[in-house]
C-alpha cells in the first residue's frame, strides 16, 4: 500500500470504514496501480480476501505485491487470500468440459449469460467461518476489473446485478468492503462500459479516479487522482466532497502532490 | 542560452536508426523452411473439419485458430505437459489480418455487428493461453476498416503492446515537406507492465518508419530547422501543426502479447 495515499484518504488499515464500496477508475491511463494497493491494504489489515484476476497471472499481483511489502503465495497459502485467476481459468474452461459449475462458465455458453455462478464462487469464498472464530476481521471483494467482463460477452445489466448481489453479500450482510476497477472509456462511445461506470458511481462510497494529464506525456507527474467521498443514501443535495492531486509512480510507491507542485518543478 | 538544455538523446536504442535488415526481393531457401518447425493455419482450409469447442460466442475461425494454437501448445509440449519433450524454445505466433472478414468476422464489414464480442473473447482465450505457456504472440490487425470505436479501445485494453501505423499514401501528409523521407508514422500506444507498478517510459514520442525493399528503420522524427528565406508565417505553422497531428485514426495496429511469467 501506499502511504502517502492512505493519508490523503484518512484512513489506515486498522481504522478503515467497514460495509463500504470503492470504485477505481482510469481515464487515458493505467489505474492498476491502485489496484495494487488496496489489495497490500487490506491484506495488511488482516482481512479475508477473495480477489477475482480477470486480467493477469497471479505472479504478476505476487511480483508487485512482494514490493509493497505482502506476500501472496504465503496469504494464499494460510486461507487469507482467494484468488481466481481468470487467464488461467478461461483456458480450462474454455477447452475443457467441467464437471461442475465454474465462476467462468459463461465463456462456453452461446448465449448471453449471467454472473450467478461468479457470484457464488465468492460467497463460498467469502462466508464466515463455521466454528464462529473470526481468523480474519471482515471480508473484502476486489475486482481488476469489471470492464473486461464487457469484452467477453456479457451486458452492463449482468455486471450490475453480480455487483449488486456481490453488495448484499459483502457489505451488507458482513460488514466487509468492495473495491473494483473500471475503465472510463471517454469519447470511444462504448455505451455498455458507460452504463456500468455510470450506475456502479452512484452506488460507490468512494471514488478514485486516475486521469492521464490533459496536456499529454510528462515524465514527472504521470497523471491526476480525482477522490470524490460520496454518501449514496443520502439526499442529492448535500455536497459531496472531492480533492485532487496529481501523482508519480515509482518502482514501489506512488508519490502524491498538489496540482502544480511536482517536486520536479518547484 | 542553450548551454544547459540537456542533451537530446540520439534515439530509441544507441543509434538514432533503428530497423531489421532483410531482403524483399530473394525468396527464403526451401532447405531453411524445410529445416524449421513451423505449423501454418489456413482458415479457407478447414472450413469442413470438425471442431471439440462447442458452440459459444466466438465465430468459426476463431473457435478454430484457438483450437489450433492449442493444439500445437499441448503437442510441442510448450505448456510443460510433455516433459520429456525438453522445449527450450518459445513459440512464436504470427496472426495476420485479425478482425477482417478472412476470419469469418463482420466486425470490418458493419458498425453494428451481431458478433462484436468474438474478437475481443477471442484475444482474452488467446492472451490466457500465451500467459499459461512458453510463447509470445504478435497479431496485425487493419484498424482503418473497424468502424466501431468502442472495441478498438477494449482491444487495446487486452493487449500488452501495442502499436500503430500510420501510412501517408493516400494521405494528405504525402506531400508535407516534414515527413518526404519517410512512409509513415509509428504510435507506440501501450507498454507492457508486467510484474512492475510501472513501465520504463521513453522520451521519445515522434517516430516515423522507412519501409524498403532490404530495410525496414524507425527513426526519431525532428522538426527541421527553418532556414528558407521564402517561408511565409502561415506555412510554418503548417509544419508545425501537422506534427503535433498524430491524430487517433492508425492504418494498421500491430498488438504484442507477452508468454509466461
Amino acid at each position: 500500500m501506499f502511504p502517502e495515499l492512505n493519508n490523503l484518504l484518512n484512513t489506515a488499515p486498522d481504522r478503515a470504514e467497514q460495509g463500504k464500496l470503492t470504485l477505481l477508475c482510469d481515464a487515458k491511463t493505467d489505474g492498476s496501480f491502485l489496484v495494487h494497493h488496496f489489495l497490500s491494504f487490506y491484506l495488511k489489515a488482516n482481512c479475508k480476501v477473495c480477489f477475482v484476476a480477470l486480467v493477469q497471472s497471479f505472479s504478476h499481483y505476487n511480483i508487485v505485491g512482494r514490493k509493497l511489502g505482502v506476500s501472496l503465495t504465503a496469504a494464499r497459502e494460510c486461507g487469507q487470500l482467494v484468488f481466481l485467476e481468470g487467464l488461467k481459468s478461461s483456458v480450462d474452461v474454455f477447452f475443457r468440459a467441467q464437471a461442475e459449475p465454474h465462476p467462468l462458465q459463461f465463456l462456453r455458453e452461446a448465449n448471453v449469460g449471467n454472473l450467478q455462478p461468479l457470484y457464488e464462487f465468492v460467497r463460498e469464498a467469502l462466508k464466515p467461518m463455521e466454528d464462529g472464530q473470526a481468523a480474519w476481521r471482515y471480508p473484502v471483494l476486489l475486482v481488476d476489473d469489471l470492464s473486461v467482463l464487457l469484452s467477453l460477452g456479457l451486458g452492463a445489466v449482468a455486471v450490475l446485478d453480480f455487483m449488486h448481489y456481490c453488495r448484499v453479500a459483502v457489505c451488507w450482510e458482513q460488514k466487509g468492503n468492495i473495491v473494483a476497477l473500471v475503465h472510463d472509456s471517454g469519447d470511444a462511445e462504448d455505451e455498455e462500459n458507460d452504463i456500468l461506470l455510470n450506475g456502479l458511481s452512484h452506488q460507490s462510497h468512494l471514488i478514485l479516479r486516475a486521469e492521464g494529464l490533459a496536456t499529454g506525456f510528462c515524465r514527472d507527474v504521470h497523471g491526476q487522482l480525482r477522490i470524490l467521498w460520496r454518501t449514496p443514501s443520502q439526499p442529492a443535495a448535500q455536497r459531496d466532497r472531492s480533492l485532487t492531486y496529481q501523482y508519480k509512480i515509482q518502482d514501489k510507491s506512488v508519490s502524491f502532490f498538489a496540482k502544480g507542485m511536482s517536486p520536479a518543478v518547484l | 542560452r542553450y548551454q544547459l538544455l540537456p542533451k537530446m538523446e540520439s534515439g530509441p536504442v544507441s543509434s538514432s536508426r533503428f530497423g531489421h535488415y532483410y531482403d524483399a526481393s530473394k525468396r527464403m531457401p526451401q532447405e531453411l523452411i524445410e529445416e524449421s518447425k513451423w505449423h501454418g493455419f489456413f482458415f479457407p482450409e478447414k472450413l469442413s473439419s470438425t471442431l471439440t469447442i462447442e458452440p459459444c460466442s466466438l465465430t468459426g475461425g476463431y473457435r478454430k485458430l484457438l483450437q489450433f494454437i492449442q493444439n500445437v501448445i499441448y503437442e510441442e509440449g510448450f505448456d510443460g505437459s510433455n516433459p520429456q519433450k525438453k522445449q527450450k524454445n518459445i513459440l512464436r505466433i504470427g496472426i495476420q489480418n485479425l478482425g477482417s472478414p478472412l476470419w469469418g468476422d463482420d466486425i470490418c464489414c458493419t458498425e453494428n455487428c451481431d458478433n462484436s464480442h468474438s474478437l475481443t473473447k477471442f484475444l482474452y482465450v488467446l492472451r490466457g493461453l500465451l500467459r499459461t505457456s512458453l510463447s509470445a504472440c504478435i497479431i496485425t490487425m487493419p484498424t482503418h476498416l473497424i468502424q466501431n470505436k468502442a472495441v478498438i479501445t477494449r482491444v487495446t485494453n487486452l493487449s500488452d503492446t501495442v502499436v500503430g501505423l500510420e501510412s501517408f499514401i493516400g494521405s494528405e501528409r504525402e506531400t508535407n515537406p516534414l515527413y518526404k523521407d519517410y512512409h509513415g508514422l509509428i504510435h507506440i500506444r501501450q507498454i507492457p507492465q508486467l510484474n512492475n507498478l510501472i513501465y520504463d517510459v521513453s522520451d521519445v514520442k515522434d517516430l516515423a518508419f522507412k519501409l524498403k525493399r532490404k530495410l525496414f528503420t524507425i527513426e526519431r522524427l525532428h522538426l527541421p530547422p527553418d532556414l528558407s528565406d521564402t517561408v511565409s508565417r502561415s506555412s510554418k505553422q503548417d509544419l508545425a501543426g501537422s506534427s503535433k497531428l498524430l491524430g487517433p485514426g492508425c492504418g494498421m495496429m500491430a498488438g504484442g502479447k507477452q508468454h509466461l511469467d
